[in-house]
């Protein structure tokens, strides 16, 4: 049988498995934890247990078996759970102490699973609150800082407004004060690395720490997130300087569609294996602390001078858009947020540009109107109001808002840090410098809390 | 007849990077032999000034499973100074072929 594929085409994908990077950064196995459900916390405590050691027993094997055969590093293995809200509803008593203590006892149990399956992260642990607080999401937003202080691995989210229903601004000024709290209850302020609050938020996003199994989702799926900032810099880097935008969105799109197709391909294949549902492939360009996978780096490439400069907000949004394009080209599986991720602390090339005060959170703000995701992994000043930090949430917000996409928020402050010092995390989550908030207050526009009504878009019917 | 062997076939692409010198054909070949992997077809050229050589193999009936065969080969690239990779045809197949 002849080799049907030329050099150029066996070179190319030689290069891109080798020295270009690219990987499946995570394959997610969302688990729907409804059937557990009772009224009698033990019994919900062993549904659950048995429920997610039961389905994702081989998660990490099976992950490591289709590694191996595809020689495509798996980087990421990790669960998704129906949001916690929901699941804890039914055992809640009304007692608002005891109520709590079951929200972090849940979430040890949930932190113990996932080290018994060598996962590093387990998300879910939230709900859906853009229009109005259960007495559920009351007591488990008010227990969020104490299951941050007393687990490792569990990630939180909660979805803060949508396109459909607004922003409920009561629960973003809550959020305000629920992320200070984390910051001083964990070191470095690290549990409010693992918390996302979004405006339409996607119920099959793959990727940590925003990652939660939707209540409309199946019992039981795998979801691949890929990623190849590595991949996409290489082609940008391969063509003339002088090459016009519109044939380099081209390249870009002609990289996404072959990196996406590869993606499903192992993806399909971790699925199979476990014997679930594929879900989706979400093809974000999603950088890492390694040099090869800065998303900057890319934009920088295009011929930026330094991220952040002018001009940055129209080099994402070619680039977002072409990873898109060339994604949905390639798969009819196509979900999660899918486009490029813009986390500062993880993103070396970002980190530079933020410690030459060339990138600030304005900026960042911006960027995110073209992105597909939000404010990420930016910390700011310890001492930050927390009118503040949910004005920074409502500005966020709205953009997913008023645009009819997600963004999500995660924010940092950093206890005893001022803007322009440095804090360091470590392992993926990285390093960064303090980004400084404006000094003006936000007290009286936070404190007016309601709803801000949805965009006269959103009424199709 | 013909495309039910086809499928029965376990199809994996070799590629060779480096600088071109005697006997990498040669070797890359005995290893295979060892292994009991059939050469399908070779090709060989220059691209970016580095030697390129792609083989598909069928490992169907190879004493090693492929990740054992990328571990051997990765060994025989280092002795010989080229970067030799094992992928599955399917990956090929998947990025180039709509």
């Amino acid at each position: 049988m002849p080799l049907k594929y030329s050099a150029e085409e066996i070179y190319e994908t030689a290069k891109v498995l080798t020295t270009e990077n690219f990987d499946i950064r995570t394959a997610t196995l969302g688990i729907n934890l409804l059937p557990c459900v009772s009224d009698d916390f033990e019994k919900l405590r062993k549904n659950v247990e048995k429920k997610i050691l039961g389905v994702a027993k081989d998660l990490v094997n099976k992950a490591n078996k289709v590694e191996a055969k595809y020689g495509v590093p798996i980087i990421n293995k990790r669960i998704t759970i129906t949001p916690a809200s929901l699941v804890l509803e039914s055992c809640f008593t009304g007692d608002a102490k005891e109520d709590g203590k079951k929200c972090v006892e849940f979430a040890k149990l949930l932190d113990k699973i996932a080290q018994k399956l060598k996962i590093d992260f387990i998300g879910g642990f939230g709900g859906f609150a853009e229009k109005g607080l259960t007495y559920a999401d009351q007591i488990l937003i008010e227990s969020l800082p104490e299951v941050m202080a007393q687990t490792e691995r569990v990630c939180a989210f909660y979805n803060l407004a949508t396109s459909k229903a607004g922003i409920n601004m009561r629960a973003v000024a809550k959020f305000g004060q629920v992320v200070h709290q984390i910051s001083k209850k964990t070191e470095k302020a690290i549990g409010c690395a693992k918390l996302v609050v979004f405006a339409n938020a996607v119920s099959d996003n793959p990727f940590m720490a925003g990652g939660f199994h939707g209540p409309q989702e199946a019992d039981a799926v795998i979801n691949i997130g890929i990623s190849g900032p590595g991949v996409v810099r290489k082609t940008i880097e391969k063509n003339r300087k002088d090459l016009d935008l519109d044939k380099l969105a081209n390249a870009i799109k002609q990289v996404a569609f072959k990196i996406t197709r590869a993606g499903e391909l192992i993806g399909r294949e971790v699925a199979k294996e476990i014997g679930v549902k594929f879900g989706i492939v979400d093809v974000s360009l999603a950088p890492t602390t390694k040099v090869g996978d800065s998303v900057a780096k890319i934009l920088e490439a295009m011929g930026l001078e330094k991220v952040g400069t002018h001009g940055t907000t129209a080099a994402l949004y070619l680039l977002t858009d072409a990873v898109k394009k060339g994604g949905v080209m390639a798969s009819q599986s196509i979900g999660g947020l899918s486009g490029a991720f813009i986390a500062i602390s993880e993103d070396i090339g970002m980190v530079e540009s933020a410690k030459e005060k060339v990138l600030n959170i304005d900026k960042l703000e911006a960027m995110t109107s073209v992105c597909s995701v939000g404010l990420d992994m930016i910390a700011i000043p310890g001492n930050t109001k927390t009118t503040t930090i949910a004005g920074i949430i409502a500005d966020e917000l709205a953009i997913g808002v008023s645009n009819h996409k997600t963004t999500g928020v995660r924010i940092i402050p950093v206890p005893g840090k001022k803007a322009g010092d440095y804090v360091k995390w470590g392992g993926l989550l990285g390093e960064t410098i303090i980004m400084p908030v404006h000094k003006e207050s936000s007290d009286e526009f936070i404190w007016r809390k309601g709803q801000i009504p949805p965009p006269i878009t959103s009424f199709r019917n | 007849m013909i495309n039910k062997k086809i499928k029965e076939k376990d199809l994996a692409i070799i590629t060779v990077i480096g600088k071109d010198r005697t006997g990498i054909v040669a070797q890359v070949s005995q290893a295979l032999f060892e292994e009991g992997a059939n050469i399908e077809d070779i090709s060989q050229t220059i691209m970016e000034g580095n030697f390129v050589m792609a083989m598909l193999v069928d490992i169907k009936s190879a004493k090693k499973d492929i990740k054992a065969l990328r571990v051997k080969l990765e060994k025989l690239g280092e002795k010989i100074g080229q970067v030799i990779q094992i992928q599955s045809e399917k990956i090929f197949e998947s990025m180039h072929r709509v």
